[in-house]
Formats: C-alpha cells, structure tokens, sequence
C-alpha cells in the first residue's frame, strides 16, 4: 500500500465532501428550518450550473460567473417559494414531494428546449487552471478553491443561522410563526429570504462544480440523491451535520472505490472481485445510510437543539 | 372517470389513427427525451434526411413513417413495438433503441417477423446464440469498437495497458472485446460504480499505477466528465488515452479543444472520405446545423438500406419472409456512407473499424484519421448464432 | 356523507368501466390499446398496493420499484432455469418478496418520516446496482422470458391474458382493501399514523402492525411484478429505478389518497396523460411537469384529515395549526 497514494485518495475524499455538504447546504437550510421537502433543489444547482457556465462563456469572468449563477438560482428559488412552496407549507409534505417532482420534470426539460441535450461547454476559469503537486502527484488547483469555497460556506451559514439577527429570526419563525409575527417580523419575508438563500446555495454549487461534473439536463438528479443522504445522515437541519455526514460519506465512498476491488482479491478470484468489488461500490453510500440510520434514526448530529 | 377514459380514447384516435395506408410503413423507436435524447434524435434525423434525398420513397413506394419515443425505457419500447405491429401495421421497424431496449423488444420482434433494423445496438447475445433472422444490427456488434482499439494500442507497440469503465453489461463487453485483441499487460481494469461524477480517487489510482496507455470506456455526460477531469489533472498529453463511444460529434461540442489529443475507434466518422459520406454530412450541416455522428449516420444508411430492398421486392413487402431475405441481401448492396458494407451469418455488419484522433486546431477541434484497424471485420460471436 | 355515498358507485362503475376496454378495443381493431392498459393495471395494482402502507399507515415508501423488480426476475429467473410453471413462480414470488419486506421493513421502519423515505430508497437502489452488476441474469442488458407463466387452465401469453389476470388481481385488491379498512386491523394501521403513543397504549404493537402492513404491500407489489414480467416479456434494472417508486407515489396522490381506488384512477390519469402529451411533442415533460405540480396545488385541501404528515422527530413540533378536519372519512 503505497502511503502517498493513500494521502492522495484521503485528500480526494476531503474534496469530495466538502462538493456534497456544498450541495446540500441549500437542501438541509430549506428542509430543516422551514421543514418544506424540496426536490426541486437538483434543478436550482442545475440552474446554477447552466447560468455561471453561459455567463463564463460570454463574458471570460470568474466573478461574473460566479455572481450569475447564484442570482439566477435565487431568483428561480424566489419563484418556486411564491408559487409553490408558500401554499404547500402547511401541508402533508407528500404534496410538497409531488409538486417538487414535478418542478424537476419542468425544468429538466426546459433546460433542454434553452440549452440543447448535449452536455453544455463549460471550463475552468484561465486563472485558476493548472495544478499543483500534492502527495507526490499533480492536484489541481480549482478543486483545492472548491474546498476553501465549501469551508468558508460551511462558516457561513452556521454564523448566519446562529450568531445573527437574521437567523434568529428565522429559527423561531417556524417554532412559532404567530407570535414572531405578533412581535412584528415579517415571516413571509423571512421564509422567502431563507428560501432565496438555500436557492443561492444550491446555486453557488452548481456553478463552482459545472467545469468538474458536466452540465447537462438531468444534472441535479444525481445529485439529489446525494444531498438527501448526506442530510438525513447528518441530522435534518443541521449544518454541522451536513458538513460532518458528508465527509465521512465521501471519505468511505472514495477509499472504498480505491481499494475495495483490491481487497477484496484476497478472497476471491480477479475477475469476480472486480465485479463484486464495483457493486458494493455501487452500494456504499446506501449501505452506510442504512447502517447509520439503523442505529441512530433521526441521524448523526440531530439532536432536541438545533 | 368513465368520461376521461371515452376522451381519451378518442383523442388517441385522432392523433394516431394512420389516415390513407401508404405503400410502405415503417416505424422508428428510439430514445428522444430526457437526458441521451441527442442519440435517439441523431438516428431520426438521420433516418429522415436519408428519406428526403430518396424524395420521401423507399424503393419507389411512398413511405409513410411513425416516430415514437421510448424514453430509454424497455418496457416502453416493449410498448411501441406492439404498437407498430398491432396499430400501425407496419412493414419495417428502425431505431429500437440501446441494448437494454432493444433486449426487451426482442421477442416480440422475433414472433412478429417484420425486418427490425437496430441502428443504435448490437448486444453479444444478439450477434450470437439469440441471433434472428428478422433482426439486423446495422450499426456495429457492441464489442467492434473497442475490439479495434484493443488491436491499434497492439499495433502501437504498448506494452501494458489500464482499463476503465462503468460497471455495467456494456463496460464489461467493451473491455473484453479490447482485451480479445490487446496481447499486452493489463495492469488494471477498474469498473466504476455507474452514474459516477467525480473520478478524482480513479485518476489518482491511475497516476500512480503509471502504465503505458489508457483505455476507457464512458459515454454521454460520464464521457465528458471524465476527459474534462483527466485533462485538469494534467495527464492529457503524458498518457496515450483510447477510447470509444466517449468522443464523437457530440461530445466534441461540448468539450471543445478539451478534447485535445483523444484517440478512439469507431465505424464512421465525418472525416471519412467517400461521396455518399461527404453528401450526407453536407446536407446534415445543412439541415440541422451541427456535425452528425456515427449514430445519425447509421439512421441516413437504415433508409437507403430499405429502399435497396424494397426495390428488390419491387415495391411488394407483403411476403415478411422474403423481404427479410431482401433486407439481407441488401445489406450488400445499398450504398453506405461507411463504404463497404454487407451483413453477416448472423446479421451484424461486416464493416471497416478506423481509429481516429481529436486534435486541437487553434481554438477549434478537429478530427483526423489516424488508420484502418480492421478491413472487413467480422464480430467474436457469429460462430454461436445458428443461422447460415 | 356526500363523499361516502359518491365513493360507493365508483369502484364498480370503474371495475365495469376497465372490463369494457377489451372488447371496445376489439371493435376497433385496436389491439394495442388492450397492451397500453394492461401496463396501466399493472401499474394501478402497485400503486394499490403502496397505498396500503402510504394511504392507510402515512409511510411514504420511495422505494417500492424494489418489490416490482423482486417479482419481475423471479419470474424471469425461474423461466431462464427452465421453471414455467405460473403457480411454482408465484409461489416462488410471494416468498421471496415476503422475505425481503420482512428483513428490509424491520429496519426501515425503526426511522420515520424522511429518514423512512431515504431508507426504503437506499434498499431498492441497492437492488437496482446489484442487478445491474450481476451478470448471469443479463446485468443491465436485462433478462429475456421465453416462456409465459403456465397456469394449467391459462398462460399469460399475450397482452389479453395478463390483462385479465391484472383486472382480476385489482378487483380482488379492491374488495379486500375496501374491507381491510374497516376491520379491526386497518382502523389500528390507520390509528398508527394518527397518533401512535395511544396505540402503543392500547396494547398493540405498532412497529408488527406497520410490518405486517408492510410484507403484505411488498407482496402485492411483487405480483405486480410478476404480470408486468409477462407483459414484456423482459425483466431489466431500469424496472427497480427510483424514478418507478417516485412515479407510483405521484400516481396515489393524483387518484386521492384517501379512496381505495385512488391510486387506480391515479395510475390512469398519470399514464394516459403521459402517452398523450408524448405523441404531441419530444418535450412533453415541460408540460407533465407544471400538470403535475398543478395537481398537487390543486388537491392539497382535500385529504387534510390525514394529519400531520411526515412531521420531524422530536419535540420540536410546530406549534402553527395544522388543517385538521377530523376523521372526516
């Protein structure tokens, strides 16, 4: 086992993480403080993606991209909020299921009427192309801004939900809407504002990660599934949750696609090692979920306290 | 309820009833929405072009075409096929989708005897021991590409050679059929889970491990995915990289001068220089404003390929039998943009295989010819298919 | 009530309304519409089914398509072998999907809420990636059937046959979900979701109740697999994908989740519009999606008897009111 590459495959797994928690951020924001199941949230990182990616190409600007796409995620999450989300806040959630499951229909193929069924030209920035050598081996250097982007954003959030006026406001919002709104906030606002927020979240991933993963309609789906494990992993509303259950998932998801195969050689023949080595891969991510979930149901970091 | 049902009832009837019966019907099936759309419409538009320039005939017959959309679903495809035969009533069937659709359709084509032209799939299974003599691969056998592949990183003197994919049924062919043809060292074959994003864990694996070529097998988004992270990690340029299904027209669109350096096999491309070739691509830049790819060139040969047979049959395709047969014989003789061409015992191609390189030109790409691989190549599995 | 009273002529104004199709679509020599709306019944008994555990016990399973894909390849494999015998299959079938629900309801169900739908995803995912990796039953190229299921007395050969079979499994489903809601065993299934602490209190034992609703749902949902094998002739992955699960769930509430034909009318709605807008146009979705969204706006008052939903855990519990309407059924 070659210690460098190990390095390397725990470095990856990091980078991995910090994508996913990026990703979910917006989901666990909107889910756990306003308690409204949101699958529509693929499409508002594909809206990110598609947006920052024809905003980069028109323009050659990182910022510019950057500030694009997560406008144009927000603004996209305003719309769903007034359209969709306000009516359905009070009810079953599986209605917020359905609709949201219909928005994704919607705009996985508007995307296509817009953008064509081709995966859309994206590329990293001229400024930050290039790698630098980690471990022995060239890294580069746009994966290592993802991770300082998902870090400061991780900062970020937990700052605004706990240490600001903003966030208290929001937090007790949806304990008790009546009273805060006797006490003179504007709940409406407020959601519309945390809304808007995980909207530019989900946003804000999609365009850092369209030069990574293609751009192409459908995107978000996968990436869904991805951000509900890692948040019911980390505990519904819990930022620190999210950040924690990501890594941990990412860091098992990578070093198990690196050596598992390997591994498991030393029972059984090549062939039927590699094949089974690649659907337990395959099955990682849920196996954990499971494992995770049987043990502690509501998930790593929940707890009475947010 | 009731109500809904009789509407709509009524409105299939007006929206699908075939109005006059045309001389000929033929139905295409293929996946046209949702995220592989650009495949399934590359085959149609193909398919309708290759109409156009026979001025809408097959063999001197009108023609009178159904499009359906079986959404990468095999029991929607299933679905359609059932349609054709039991609805439209058609005398042909093109398209049928990617393997795992086409598998799902199989036994209802095979019970129904209707000439069935796959331009999109060629399943091992089907090239040999559920070889039918009313379904032709016009495309390729699955395994062709990656076959020649496995031969020209032979020829090219490498030594050893790392092996990647998507684990699923296809990967594993692709890689089998490269390893058929490829005496070297395999020095690893590493099957990712499928619908994977970030390679970043396989690359590093990669780097270390140092071998001399890299073949890969990824297609659509994964594709791009892939050439685009390799190329970030630096490795475009110090590792030969082969590959097939992962560059073709499509793909170039969207990866650009990223492309840089790729080499992969395949069955045609626009490069290839033939009249019927050169015709077709013209006008499909024309039409549709953008390059085809081998897919929207197997559509354009699906329909110059019935109208050498409906010709043959002079214009009567009543007897299924006989214009399978024709269909066959055909298969021989229709001029192709892939040149020569003509089907096997068990009906797959026997075709030319080249490999071709992506090369960046200024800001553009470009695609060049590097060679032909394989001269009238013939699949592994036909000696397991029964028929003569 | 007025509901009640109206609820009462549908189902048989409906099952008569399904026996017609075959015969109309013979006398427009039609035979393709007999096949479309075979694959609707088969779907209609898994939505059905899914209502047993989602309508009845508020469990929103995401990932049913993995009992669909459980019927399908036991079918397919036992055919494969040699086995056409249509009762040693099913026998075979409702085994094996008793097992599973069995083993993957015990640990699904010690979540709930979200934490229940990601499980009960994970487990049909899992069987998805397994399948498509395991080669000797065709992987993700699928698996053909040569043989249809051999009853005896029939074979589900051809469209007709399964269509029948589908019909008479659904009509059977209805009857008995019809009873089942009003036997002692449905009112305590319903009062699990209402308020389980008084359950516990009574002395039943709500996870065995939610089990027991569970294997039974699996089953039922595998013998849709079972026909829906025989219809295509085919069992592939692409059966266990969540995409199947999400649509059977849209599929229930579209139809009302309170009625027991519900999820029939639902699965008619759902696939009739989709094979409509398709044939108008390639981007049919961008329609299917807002209809869809539409019909979740529009329908959200009607069922608000089935309270709370899937609240989160814990004592942080809203405290803004809830529509309650009462055991308005």
């Amino acid at each position: 086992m070659n210690s460098s590459l190990f390095l390397s495959q725990l470095l990856n797994g990091l980078q991995l993480g910090v994508l996913l928690f990026l990703l979910s951020s917006g989901l666990t924001l909107i889910f756990g403080i306003m308690n409204f199941i949101n699958l529509a949230h693929g499409s508002l990182y594909m809206v990110g993606a598609f947006v920052g990616a024809a905003a980069y190409n028109a323009s050659g600007s990182f910022w510019f991209s950057l500030a694009a796409g997560v406008a144009s995620a927000a603004l996209a999450g305003l719309l769903i909020e007034h359209l969709v989300a306000r009516p359905l806040y009070r009810h079953d959630h599986l209605y917020q299921v359905l609709a949201t499951f219909g928005l994704m229909m919607f705009f996985n193929e508007l995307a296509i009427v817009i953008w064509g069924n081709r995966p859309y030209f994206v590329t990293i920035p001229e400024s930050i192309r290039g790698a630098v050598t980690i471990f022995g081996a060239p890294y580069p250097v746009y994966r290592l801004l993802v991770i300082a982007v998902g870090i400061a954003v991780a900062f970020g959030a937990w700052f605004l939900i706990q240490k600001t006026r903003f966030g208290m406001l929001t937090r007790a919002g949806t304990t008790n809407a009546a009273m805060v709104s006797v006490l003179g906030a504007n709940v409406d606002l407020l959601k519309k504002a945390l809304f808007m927020l995980g909207a530019g979240l989900a946003g804000l991933a999609g365009t850092l990660a369209g030069p990574i993963l293609s751009v192409q309609s459908g995107m978000g789906d996968p990436v869904l599934i991805l951000a509900l494990v890692v948040i019911v992993v980390g505990g519904i509303g819990s930022i620190r949750g999210a950040l924690l259950a990501a890594i941990v998932i990412a860091v098992i998801d990578t070093l198990g696609r690196a050596y598992l195969p390997h591994l498991l050689t030393l029972v059984l023949a090549p062939s039927a090692a590699n094949t089974a080595g690649s659907a337990l891969a395959s099955m990682l991510i849920y196996l954990l979920m499971a494992f995770v979930l049987a043990f502690r149901p509501h998930g790593i970091m929940y707890s009475a306290r947010r | 309820m009731k109500k809904s049902m009789i509407a709509a009832l009524l409105a299939g009837l007006a929206l699908g009833a075939p109005a006059a019966r045309a001389d000929v019907t033929v139905g295409f099936s293929g996946v046209l929405s949702g995220p592989q759309a650009v495949l399934g419409q590359d085959q149609r538009d193909g398919f309708l072009l290759g109409l156009e320039h026979l001025d809408g005939k097959l063999g001197g017959q009108k023609a009178d075409i159904v499009i359906e959309d079986d959404q990468l679903k095999p029991d929607v495809g299933a679905q359609i096929v059932q349609k054709f035969l039991e609805r439209d009533k058609v005398d042909a069937v093109v398209g049928l989708g990617f393997s795992n659709v086409l598998m799902a359709e199989l036994r209802r084509i095979k019970d129904s005897g209707v000439p069935a032209i796959a331009t999109n799939a060629g399943p091992g299974p089907v090239a040999g021991k559920l070889c039918t003599a009313n379904l032709f691969g016009l495309a390729w056998q699955n395994d062709t590409m990656s076959e020649a592949m496995g031969q020209y990183v032979q020829d090219m003197g490498h030594k050893n050679a790392y092996l990647m994919t998507s684990s699923y049924q296809a990967g594993k062919d692709k890689l089998n059929g490269f390893k058929r043809f490829f005496k070297g060292d395999i020095v690893k074959e590493v099957y990712t889970p499928l619908g994977q994003l970030d390679f970043s864990a396989e690359i590093s694996a990669l780097q270390a491990a140092k071998p001399e070529a890299l073949f890969v097998f990824y297609t659509g988004g994964t594709g791009v995915n892939f050439v685009r992270q390799l190329g970030q990690a630096g490795l475009m340029g110090k590792l030969p990289v082969y590959s097939e299904s992962m560059i073709d027209a499509n793909t170039l669109v969207s990866l650009k001068t990223q492309a840089d350096g790729n080499i992969y096999g395949a069955t045609w491309s626009h490069v290839l220089d033939n009249p019927q070739s050169k015709r077709f691509v013209e006008a499909f830049e024309k039409k549709y404003g953008h390059t085809p790819s081998e897919y929207a060139a197997n559509g354009y040969d699906a329909a110059y390929l019935l109208d050498t047979a409906v010709r043959k049959m002079k214009g009567d395709v009543s007897d299924r039998k006989a214009f399978v047969a024709a269909v066959k014989a055909a298969g021989a003789e229709f001029p192709s943009v892939r040149g020569k061409f003509a089907f096997n015992t068990n009906n797959m191609p026997i075709q030319n295989v080249y490999a071709f390189k992506a090369v960046k030109e200024g800001d553009d790409i470009a695609v060049k010819q590097l060679a032909t691989v394989f001269t009238d190549h013939q699949d592994a599995y036909v000696s397991e298919c029964g028929m003569k | 009530m007025h509901r009640n009273k109206w609820a009462g002529w549908l189902l048989p104004l409906l099952f008569v309304a399904l026996a017609c199709i075959p015969f109309v679509a013979q006398a427009m020599d039609e035979p393709f519409y007999v096949t479309f709306f075979a694959r609707v019944l088969v779907y209609a008994l898994a939505a059905c089914a899914l209502n047993i555990v989602l309508g009845f016990a508020g469990l929103v399973s995401f990932g049913h398509a993995l009992f669909i894909g459980l019927g399908c390849y036991t079918v397919a494999i036992l055919a494969d072998a040699g086995i056409a015998n249509g009762w040693v299959q099913l026998a075979a079938c409702i085994a094996v999907c008793a097992a599973v629900a069995v083993l993957v309801g015990a640990v699904c169900l010690r979540t709930s809420g979200i934490g229940f739908i990601m499980i009960t995803l994970a487990f049909s995912q899992m069987f998805y990636f397994l399948m498509v990796s395991l080669t000797p039953f065709g992987g993700d190229d699928g698996l053909n059937i040569y043989e249809s299921s051999d009853f005896g007395l029939f074979q589900l050969g051809g469209s007709q046959e399964v269509y029948w079979a589908a019909w008479a499994l659904l009509l059977l489903l209805a009857l008995f979900l019809n009873r089942l809601r009003h036997s002692p065993f449905g009112m305590v299934l319903r009062a699990t979701h209402i308020n389980p602490r008084r359950v516990d209190a009574f002395g039943y034992s709500v996870f065995r109740v939610q089990l027991s609703a569970y294997v039974l749902s699996g089953v039922i949902t595998g013998m849709a697999g079972f026909l829906l094998a025989n219809l295509t002739a085919f069992a592939v992955p692409s059966y266990i994908s969540w995409h199947v699960s999400g649509e059977l769930i849209v599929m229930i509430v579209i139809g009302g989740i309170g009625l027991v034909t519900g999820p029939v009318l639902g699965a008619i709605v759902f696939l009739v519009m989709e094979e409509l807008l398709k044939g108008l146009t390639t981007h049919w979705m961008l329609f299917m999606g807002p209809a869809i969204v539409a019909i979740a706006l529009l329908g959200r008052n009607q069922f608000a008897w089935l309270k709370a939903g899937i609240s989160r855990p814990g004592p942080m519990k809203t405290a803004a009111p809830r529509r309650v309407a009462g055991e308005a059924r």
